[in-house]
């Protein structure tokens, strides 16, 4: 379908729609007195009233158009191929829009497919035109009606001021109502998934072995306690590491540096918060986990090169600048009026921080250590490199472990059938891992937020 | 204090007043009528390259109050914050000249700042609770210092100070509870408790009472009258009247210049300066 035309005719329509209700409302003006809003008003306002209906027909078009049009093919079609149903019918219907769309098919086409083809051909040309002429009329007759309306006593400027807040608030709705759709996908599938493999099984075995669906020897066996010890593992070591020093780096930022230091430290920090994941995840792999082997094969600790402790030091790397930017925002909003009564007390600088800072920022501080967590558990490149992908129950750091999030990657790449156990699973897991996020995220802004009304 | 021994005071005042004058004017203070406290001659601030004060000469009194009056920036916060060398907390600012607290020089690099600010506590202009409990605000100071060798001694200390700030009746029930859930007046008067726990010979208010109503303005100057006895006392304000109420010796500054310093109450009815006079007459300011 020509969307440039369409495209074409609504920008048209927009000018034109403007350009009538600023020239009319200028028009009115003279002679009567004074307008109620200005002339850009009343021709925004025109042309957000003949925009709208022929906007909410395309989108109607949109939401339906394909549907539509899979019903016609099916309508088409030799009852005998849709009897089949299932992946044949889909594949019929495939080759039939093709064939239509003049890209042509594997094979030769069957006499019954080119003229199911030929049918949708003439259909698309039909609606379309359909389409183009609906909203020009609807373009045509709402701009006559918005002309109407403009009058000098027309409170254009209020008008468009809430439509603007409409337009804004169907903005926000399109996240979230992606949030949603997301997790709906997840729960539909993670629920075909618990079709195959109990919950019970699922979230307490300790056995991670799915086998491959291809080998089609059953379904093996889906324990997510490896995984998740693996994740937690690997956060906990990451977070061993960020914690102090990004913690440190922020109170040395916020109460100590210079303001040339800081302008010079702080971007240098960022820097490090923009690095690609991969690039972290090579500098596991070739530098830092051969450095801990060797360092531990110097003391006599066998680590291995690919390891939890690897991935947890280079995520903990990863994750400083997260800890010291937002504990830095949050230590710099304790008032200085605070600082300057301890100091004014004879408090040194640490003394203040310890006793006065600190404690008045723990609670940002919390959420900021929980918010880094989350990101934590959801990191994959550093683990999918660096940890060794061994989905195995233990206790040692310098053993390779696995998590959810590497599982997932391997579950999904390949030649994947969607519909055994082998790639739902991947669906539970990221369920899981989306359930954990969302309880951290969600005490982190609360924690978060209950420190800021403190303050402000 | 009496009211025999105040007009006293007042009487001393104004007898010496030419006297004080005219040694401030000769920029070498001499001891010998009212013991001063502090000593501060030719103290020059500048922030970065802008200067704020130009050679202000001031003594400051033992046990009694005095004020710095002026209009918005003319430099009296500044000079106060000199006193215990508040300003080396901001960055940019420099401070030449002398000041002499018992004869120590203050800005001697030898000093302990640490130990001089546990001399000369400092009041602020909002009351700055810490987010701790009524108990802890006033017993950290001590436990900073090592003022307390045991539990009982910190307590006594604290309901001591609690007690010189007047809000121990108001608050002997909620030590436990957090600081910043009382109102302001009582929290100033927490904050002036903070500072006495430490036991200080100097206390610094830079204008203590201006984010408070009139009730708790007039409870805090009540207890300013009585803290005299024991400690010295340079408060910061925009209220004349209350420069006139609460302190003994007014000092007005006006554009980083020392204009006039002298008995309060000879600044309010016989200004020697031209300034003054239209000063504390609301001519400006």
């Amino acid at each position: 379908m020509n969307s440039l035309t369409i495209a074409a005719l609504l920008l048209v329509f927009l000018g034109l729609a403007y350009q009538q209700g600023w020239s009319l409302s200028r028009r009115l003006a003279t002679p009567q007195g004074s307008l109620h809003s200005r002339p850009v008003y009343h021709g925004s306002l025109v042309a957000i009233w003949t925009l709208a209906p022929a906007l909410l027909v395309l989108a109607l078009w949109a939401l339906f158009g394909s549907t539509a049009s899979r019903a016609f093919i099916i309508a088409n079609l030799p009852a005998e191929i849709v009897d089949q149903g299932g992946p044949a019918l889909q594949s019929a219907i495939q080759r039939v829009r093709q064939i239509a769309s003049g890209f042509g098919v594997a094979g030769d086409a069957q006499p019954y497919e080119a003229a199911a083809g030929q049918a949708l051909r003439q259909f698309q040309v039909i609606t379309s035109a359909t389409v183009l002429a609906a909203i020009t009329a609807f373009a045509a007759v709402s701009l006559y009606f918005a002309r109407r309306r403009v009058a000098p006593e027309l409170r254009a400027r209020n008008e468009v001021e809430r439509l603007v807040s409409y337009l804004l608030l169907a903005c926000s709705a399109v996240a979230v109502l992606t949030t949603l759709g997301i997790v709906l996908s997840l729960v539909f599938e993670a629920a075909r998934f618990f079709t195959f493999v109990s919950p019970v099984d699922f979230f307490f075995g300790t056995v991670w072995n799915p086998r491959f669906s291809t080998t089609g020897s059953g379904s093996g066996e889906y324990g997510l306690l490896p995984l998740l010890w693996g994740t937690v593992m690997v956060a906990a070591i990451a977070m061993f590491v960020a914690l102090p020093i990004g913690l440190m780096t922020a109170i040395y930022l916020s109460q100590y540096a210079r303001p040339r230091v800081r302008n010079v430290v702080k971007p240098v920090i960022e820097i490090l918060a923009g690095i690609p994941t991969i690039v972290y995840g090579f500098f596991a792999l070739v530098t830092v986990g051969p450095f801990l082997a060797s360092a531990g094969a110097a003391v006599g600790i066998d680590i291995r090169a690919t390891s939890a402790l690897t991935a947890g030091i280079v995520m903990g790397i990863m994750i400083i600048p997260f800890i010291s930017s937002l504990s830095d925002d949050i230590l710099r909003q304790v008032p200085r009026a605070m600082i300057d009564g301890s100091i004014g007390l004879g408090a040194t600088r640490s003394e203040t921080i310890k006793r006065v800072v600190l404690p008045a920022a723990l609670p940002g501080i919390v959420g900021a250590f929980l918010l880094a967590v989350s990101r934590a558990i959801g990191e994959t490149m550093i683990v999918v490199l660096a940890a060794g992908n061994s989905p195995f129950l233990r206790a040692n750091p310098g053993e390779p472990i696995s998590t959810v999030t590497v599982t997932i990657v391997n579950q999904l790449t390949g030649d994947q059938d969607f519909a055994s156990p082998q790639s739902l699973v991947a669906f539970a897991l990221g369920l899981t891992l989306f359930v954990m996020t969302l309880f951290l995220n969600m005490a982190a802004l609360y924690i978060v937020r209950r420190f800021r009304e403190q303050y402000e | 204090m009496t009211h025999n021994q105040e007009t006293e005071t007042a009487a001393m005042n104004m007898s010496s007043s030419q006297f004080v004058q005219d040694q401030l004017n000769a920029s070498e203070p001499r001891s010998n009528e009212m013991k001063t406290r502090v000593i501060a001659k030719d103290v020059n601030v500048f922030y970065g390259a802008k200067q704020a004060l130009f050679d202000v000469s001031v003594n400051v009194p033992d046990k009694a109050v005095i004020a710095f009056i002026g209009p918005s920036g003319c430099g009296k916060s500044t000079f106060l914050r000199c006193l215990n060398r508040m300003n080396d907390t901001i960055e940019g600012c420099r401070v030449e000249g002398e000041i002499r607290l018992d004869g120590q020089d203050v800005y001697d690099p030898k000093i302990d700042v640490v130990e001089l600010r546990a001399r000369v506590g400092m009041v602020f202009q909002k009351p700055n609770p810490f987010p701790k409990s009524i108990f802890e605000n006033v017993a950290y100071g001590p436990k900073i210092h090592g003022l307390a060798s045991n539990k009982t001694e910190l307590e006594e200390i604290v309901v001591t100070s609690l007690k010189k700030a007047g809000l121990f009746e108001e608050v002997k029930d909620r030590l436990r509870e957090p600081g910043t859930g009382l109102s302001g007046g009582q929290q100033q008067r927490l904050c002036i408790a903070r500072a006495i726990a430490v036991s200080p010979e100097v206390i610094l208010m830079d204008e203590p009472c201006s984010a408070l109503d009139p009730i708790a303005t007039a409870k805090i100057e009540e207890l300013i009258d009585e803290l005299r006895a024991n400690f010295t006392i340079a408060i910061v304000t925009h209220s004349m009247q209350q420069a006139a109420r609460v302190s003994q010796r007014t000092a007005f500054f006006h554009l980083g210049v020392l204009v006039e310093e002298g008995p309060t109450e000879q600044i309010f009815t016989a200004p020697s300066d031209k300034r003054t006079q239209d000063y504390v007459t609301g001519r400006f300011g």
